[in-house]
């Protein structure tokens, strides 16, 4: 007989016991394991993605910041070139502004120096002529200076046209307040006496005379009426002489104008053009002395 | 000449008796527990883990992916016997390599054995699936006439079942003792390597129609039995 009933009984029986032992520690505990295994990748996985999104995400955030930054760089770099030209021009024209206003003060200063030291250059030379003159005259004809030149503008007032004569008559006779008498020094009581005896005599009217010194006018005399005037003065000779001087100097600054422009630069030149009044009556002054 | 391993008797006590077939299958039995006891012991849930480990997770994914393979499903619910059946038959007729050895499902009492497990496992599983009742009428089908058939077939399965193993194994076996005593030498290697093939797929078969009986059973009738729509990707 093939089969054997009792081993057939026993194999199934082995059989079942051997299912239980696999399932006990063969089929749960490697299932097990699988399932873990595919949860934990699982999980990972997710964790993965979820790291993937968040950084795809911050990629996202990151780019559009960058564009962001790059706009707002490019706006505020466009911005602060237009301040910065504006605020240059601005300096710029303060600049020019405070230059013009230096320049100009600097110009009028110069202008202004120049002209006191021509005034008292011309004072000066007009004081040293005058007293030069005073001292020839006086050597040459003993007689004092202001003496001659009350003689002098005696003599003027007698060799007067008949245009001017008959002008000055009217003024003196029409005017309400005396007739005034300026000079660079104290008349003496006999000139004085002259110059109204000589008034008398030409106008042939009582003249009211007031006299007054005037120092400015240099060793000079003048008379005055209700706005006419006749005068002499040395101050005359030295206007004339300072404008000649004036004209020569200005001659010699041009001159000197022209070369510095040959070998140097505008502003060097255009301050060398104002110096020559300076500068010259300097030498002048150097010369009178 | 023994053709079964029941013919080597170690004990017997009337009707109790300790044959081959119970001795080298407590051996088998022995191997493959503490065999599993001893990998599944320290198993990783990591992704690096023991070329054992590896092994048996193959073996029992490969499994599981057969029988749902099948349309068994869920497949765990079934791999402890369907499995258990696989790895008992193939390594059965695995050890044959082993000198002195005599595979058990060489012997019909152990076919038949497994046989009739399947041949009671079967109705189980379509019972609770589909109710005693539900298990029962699908007898019935398509018409009452089939019944008989249908109880012949299920009868005539298992005795196919268990001869077609025995005979594969026994004549396994068989040939490779008469090659021993024919021409000992060169031949007897061929066949047993043949042999081994041989017993893989026995092994398949015989799980693999287990498997078919089985979802034959549970598969429920009527509307119950539409396939689920396949999840979409």
């Amino acid at each position: 007989m093939l089969i054997d009933w009792f081993t057939v009984g026993a194999q199934a029986l082995n059989f079942l016991i051997l299912v239980w032992l696999l399932k006990r520690f063969l089929y749960r505990p490697i299932l097990g394991a699988i399932d873990a295994r595919e949860k934990r990748i699982a999980a990972e996985l997710a964790d993965a993605d979820a790291r993937k999104a968040e950084a795809e995400r911050e990629r996202e955030e990151f780019r559009r910041k960058n564009e962001q930054f790059d706009q707002q760089r490019t706006d505020r770099m466009k911005m602060a070139i237009i301040e910065v030209g504006v605020e240059r021009q601005r300096l710029l024209d303060e600049a020019r502004k405070a230059a013009d206003g230096m320049r100009a003060k600097r110009q009028e200063a110069l202008l202004s120096e120049a002209h006191n030291l021509n005034q008292a250059i011309s004072r000066q030379a007009q004081q040293e002529v005058f007293s030069v003159a005073r001292m020839a005259l006086k050597d040459l004809a003993a007689a004092n200076v202001d003496e001659r030149i009350s003689e002098v503008f005696i003599d003027r007032l007698l060799e007067m046209d008949s245009g001017s004569k008959e002008r000055l008559g009217k003024a003196l006779e029409t005017t309400p307040d005396p007739a005034l008498v300026r000079s660079a020094f104290d008349l003496p009581a006999e000139h004085r006496a002259a110059i109204e005896k000589a008034l008398h005599d030409i106008f042939s009217i009582d003249v009211r005379v007031r006299f007054v010194v005037a120092p400015e006018l240099v060793g000079g005399i003048e008379l005055i009426a209700n706005g006419q005037k006749l005068a002499w003065s040395i101050a005359d000779y030295l206007t004339s002489l300072e404008s000649q001087v004036d004209g020569l100097l200005a001659e010699r600054g041009e001159v000197k104008t022209q070369t510095t422009l040959k070998h140097g630069s505008t502003s060097i030149a255009k301050t060398e053009g104002l110096n020559p009044k300076i500068t010259e009556p300097s030498k002048l002054d150097r010369k009178g002395e | 000449m023994r053709l079964s391993p029941d013919d080597m008797v170690f004990w017997q006590q009337g009707f109790f008796k300790l044959n081959g077939t119970i001795v080298f299958t407590w051996g088998l039995m022995l191997v493959l527990a503490i065999g599993a006891m001893l990998i599944t012991r320290n198993l990783s849930t990591e992704l690096h883990r023991s070329r054992w480990q590896n092994l048996l997770e193959i073996i029992v994914t490969g499994i599981e992916q057969q029988i749902e393979d099948v349309g068994l499903r869920p497949a765990r619910k079934y791999i402890g016997f369907l499995g258990t059946l696989f790895l008992f038959v193939a390594l059965a007729s695995l050890f044959t390599i082993v000198p002195g050895y005599e595979p058990p499902t060489g012997s019909l009492s152990t076919t038949a054995a497994l046989a009739l497990c399947v041949w009671v496992i079967v109705p189980l599983y379509g019972i609770r699936e589909q109710g005693l009742g539900g298990y029962l009428k699908s007898y019935l089908e398509p018409t009452a006439i089939m019944l008989p058939f249908n109880i012949i077939s299920e009868l005539s399965r298992t005795l196919a079942l268990a001869v077609r193993l025995f005979g594969n194994m026994m004549s396994g076996a068989l040939i490779l003792a008469i090659l021993l005593s024919v021409t000992p030498f060169i031949f007897p290697v061929v066949m047993s390597a043949l042999g081994l093939l041989t017993g893989m797929v026995q092994a398949y078969i015989f799980s693999i129609l287990a498997t078919v009986y089985i979802a034959a059973a549970t598969r429920v009738t009527g509307p119950r039995s539409e396939p689920r729509p396949v999840p979409s990707a």
